[in-house]
């Protein structure tokens, strides 16, 4: 097994290796891909390089570098060490051959469009989405002549329909924020080919863990990698993974825009990954069981949760993920706002905050939160209803999630 | 959450919540990383919670509070390494006074007691501590100090800690135990009557080979008090930044030492069976001696196994230098895997002659299990013994 292979963002798990070596587990890639074997002071983990600039040590070096004949850092906007080494890891985990990590999941996607698309062009896009992805295709690309055409969320007829010879991407999450629909990802890759436009999934919700877009043909995944794959609640980052030659222009324009993250921060995230594998197995099992145990609740009118028989896309869910992660959108009966309030005020273990994904359990009522700002009849168009909590369980023993909301459901 | 969990919260919720609780001015849901050396104090001769980072720090202070938590004690505390919280513990005693400690303890304590606290004039005597009887034997009037591992090392050996407490209860000696290799995930010793858990944090507390730390925690208020005024006097402090660290690591301490523990009893069974592997110390295995003890005292066993090749000192060296996975280095407990051999690296400040005494062969390999996948972790052994021991 030649650990180099996976030692640069060009190389992911496999693709250096003969096919007779097996795939390592997700584990081992975890702790391992993307750094290097041996490291700079012999340091078993990646020193943290917070050099703003990289010296040359003379004219001649600099020529080498100036003239292709040498790969090496030049100015951290550029590129950093801590940044080649998670960005392997992450492009490991994700079967893909390149990632591309930026301050944010909202720099990624922005450095990802803005990269691809120019005036005049059109996006296609499923409507149940994050609320800022909306708002930075529909009022900022707009104002540089992009178009953006939402359909209804897994309507393929409906979004065939609206791709024309302008549109360049296809746009969708899965599972999708808050209601937690899945996408059939391999018809999703099958249109974009058979119209050549690109696609990208935002696959936050899922993670590598659950499912890996690129093995289904999409061309471009994107990861909010504040959420699990940082998976602390403590550093923002963005990512986007593809094929090393799609993201050749994505990354030469983040040295441009400069929506790069920071050494320190990356060094947070390559540490929440080497426990990736097991945070994933632990938000599996708590969203299972939290979901079930609010399905069977007097007080929950419905749950959102791709791994329950109930929700409308649990059929795709199950045939193409791995599992269903940790985030659970309910809506409590016969609830007004502030009853389904007074329900996340009495939770004692998740705290009332926006994000997913980190090992505290979270806890939010997208009304207040996210649209509380918006108009009765948008919420209704976004299908964000009154009596609806959303909570991204985190790894905190199951027995104790589900004990205290019961105790919270009384409220 | 707005009130501290109660202690009918399971570990792992604990281990997130505890000593995290929301910092109350600004709703950070991770409590911020406290750098500063010195606090503003309300008013002349009157001190706040926190007046210089020796004495207290918020970042470590929470840190404590999870640490107390996990080990059922009334207090704990963060030092700048593992051997700064043993020696906080050796700082109790005085001159003329005796220890009795275990004969495979952690080479650094080793050292410690007979090069360091044997020039204070205080004595140390070695013993089996799986022999209840031989530890009675040594214990003198001078005696203050027992002080044992959880889990030997490198031999792996797991003493009777309710026998040993109950004799230094009786004699009126103080029983500390380095829980570094068993963790609180899979045994509290304070829960068996033990006085002082010490950890090496470095290891898996922190878990990811990337800070340096000591532990200590008590049951008692008045010991607790003892030991924070050694800490405070001598200043072995730990760094706010790794104590944000070791949090962020204790926050999935359970799930790591649980799958480390899975593939550890996984490759201890495959070895057992390696022709070329003369035996396998592992508290999992059957024909551990303790093994029965290691059922009935912790709620697993361990990532970390020894093997014995049938090999020379060179053959082991070099099947240490042939893994692709496991990294040759000393230290354990960490995502990583990693492999060494006791005789010319962790226990290599024994004097040859205890080496030999307590059964620290050159053929002897330790392995501290990651994270990695077991099938992985299999593979590579299985290729660095045969390159290591034909070459």
């Amino acid at each position: 097994m030649d650990m180099e292979a996976t030692s640069n963002t060009s190389a992911n798990s496999t693709s250096g290796d003969s096919p007779a070596v097996p795939k390592r587990g997700m584990s081992t890639d975890s702790v391992h891909a993307g750094e290097q074997r041996q490291k700079p002071g012999d340091s078993i983990t990646d020193p943290i390089f917070c050099a703003s600039t990289f010296t040359f040590s003379s004219t001649a070096d600099l020529l080498e570098y100036v003239e292709g004949r040498s790969e090496r850092e030049e100015y951290g906007r550029y590129g950093n060490p801590n940044e080649k080494s998670v960005e392997g890891k992450l492009a490991a985990l994700d079967a893909a051959e390149a990632a591309i990590v930026y301050s944010s999941g909202m720099a990624a996607i922005v450095g990802l469009l803005m990269a691809k698309l120019n005036a005049g062009d059109e996006i296609v896009f499923f409507d149940q989405c994050y609320h800022r992805s909306r708002e930075f295709c529909a009022k900022h690309l707009a104002r540089f002549g992009v178009v953006t055409r939402q359909v209804p969320t897994g309507d393929f007829a409906a979004m065939e329909a609206a791709i024309n010879d302008k549109t360049k991407m296809l746009v969708s999450e899965s599972p999708t924020n808050p209601h937690l629909t899945t996408i059939d990802l391999e018809q999703f890759a099958a249109i974009g080919k058979a119209h050549e436009v690109e696609t990208l999934i935002d696959a936050t919700l899922a993670t590598p863990y659950n499912i890996r877009p690129i093995e289904w043909g999409v061309d471009y995944v994107l990861h909010s990698a504040t959420k699990y794959m940082g998976g602390h609640n403590d550093l923002l980052a963005g990512a986007i993974c593809g094929s090393e030659e799609k993201l050749e222009s994505v990354r030469a324009l983040r040295g441009i825009l400069g929506g790069v993250n920071s050494p320190h921060n990356l060094y947070l995230l390559e540490r929440g990954l080497k426990t990736f594998e097991l945070r994933m197995q632990r938000h599996n099992e708590n969203g299972q069981r939290v979901a079930e145990f609010l399905a069977g609740h007097p007080r929950v009118e419905r749950v959102y949760y791709p791994g329950l028989p109930s929700h409308p896309s649990h059929e795709i869910a199950a045939s193409q993920m791995l599992g269903f992660g940790g985030l659970i959108t309910f809506e409590v009966a016969d609830a007004d706002w502030q009853a389904a309030s007074r329900i996340v005020d009495a939770a004692k273990i998740p705290r009332i905050a926006p994000s997913l994904g980190g090992v505290e359990s979270l806890i939010e009522q997208p009304l207040v939160m996210s649209y509380f700002n918006y108009s009765p009849a948008d919420r209704q168009k976004f299908g964000i209803t009154d009596n609806m909590i959303r909570l991204s369980c985190g790894i905190e023993n199951s027995e104790d999630l589900i004990a205290d909301l019961a105790q919270a459901l009384q409220a | 959450m707005s009130e501290s969990p109660s202690k009918s919260l399971q570990f792992r919720t604990r281990a997130i919540h505890v000593g995290n609780e929301v910092d109350p001015q600004t709703g950070a849901v991770v409590p911020p990383i406290h750098l500063a050396s010195t606090f503003r104090q309300p008013g002349a001769g009157k001190w706040g919670e926190f007046d210089y980072s020796r004495s207290g720090n918020p970042t470590r202070s929470g840190l404590q509070r999870t640490l107390a938590s996990l080990e059922g004690g009334c207090g704990a505390l963060a030092f700048s390494s593992g051997m700064a919280a043993i020696h906080g513990v050796t700082m109790l005693l005085e001159s003329g006074q005796h220890v009795v400690a275990g004969s495979d303890i952690y080479g650094g304590a080793y050292r410690l007691l007979h090069k360091i606290c044997n020039r204070a004039g205080i004595e140390v005597t070695l013993v089996d501590m799986t022999d209840l009887d031989a530890v009675a034997a040594a214990i003198r009037p001078e005696t203050k100090l027992l002080w044992g591992e959880t889990i030997g090392n490198p031999l792996l050996t797991i003493p009777d800690l309710r026998g040993l407490s109950a004799i230094a209860r009786s004699a009126g000696v103080l029983f500390g135990v380095d829980n570094t290799f068993g963790t609180p995930a899979l045994v509290r010793p304070l829960e068996h009557g033990v006085d002082i858990v010490m950890h090496s944090a470095t290891k898996y507390l922190g878990g990811h080979s990337d800070c340096l730390g000591g532990t200590l925690a008590v049951a008692d208020e008045e010991l607790f008090d003892r030991l924070y005024y050694v800490q405070n006097a001598t200043g072995a402090v730990l760094d706010p930044l790794s104590s944000f660290l070791v949090s962020r690591g204790l926050k999935t301490l359970d799930l790591r030492v649980r799958e480390q523990s899975r593939t550890a009893q996984q490759l201890a069974e495959w070895l057992e069976q390696h022709r070329q592997v003369k035996h396998v110390l592992y508290p999992g295995l059957p024909s551990h001696p303790q093994h029965l003890r290691a059922k009935e005292q912790f709620d697993g066993f361990g990532a970390m196994l020894c093997f014995e090749l049938e090999g020379d000192f060179q053959q082991t060296a070099r099947v240490c230098e042939a893994t692709e996975l496991f990294h040759l280095a000393v230290s354990l407990g960490a995502v990583e895997s990693l492999i060494e051999q006791p005789a010319s690296m962790s226990h290599a400040s024994y004097d040859p002659a205890d080496r030999e005494r307590f059964g620290i062969r050159d053929g002897l390999i330790r392995l501290s299990v990651g994270l990695e996948a077991a099938a992985d972790l299999q593979a590579d052994l299985a290729q660095a013994i045969d390159r290591g021991m034909a070459g």
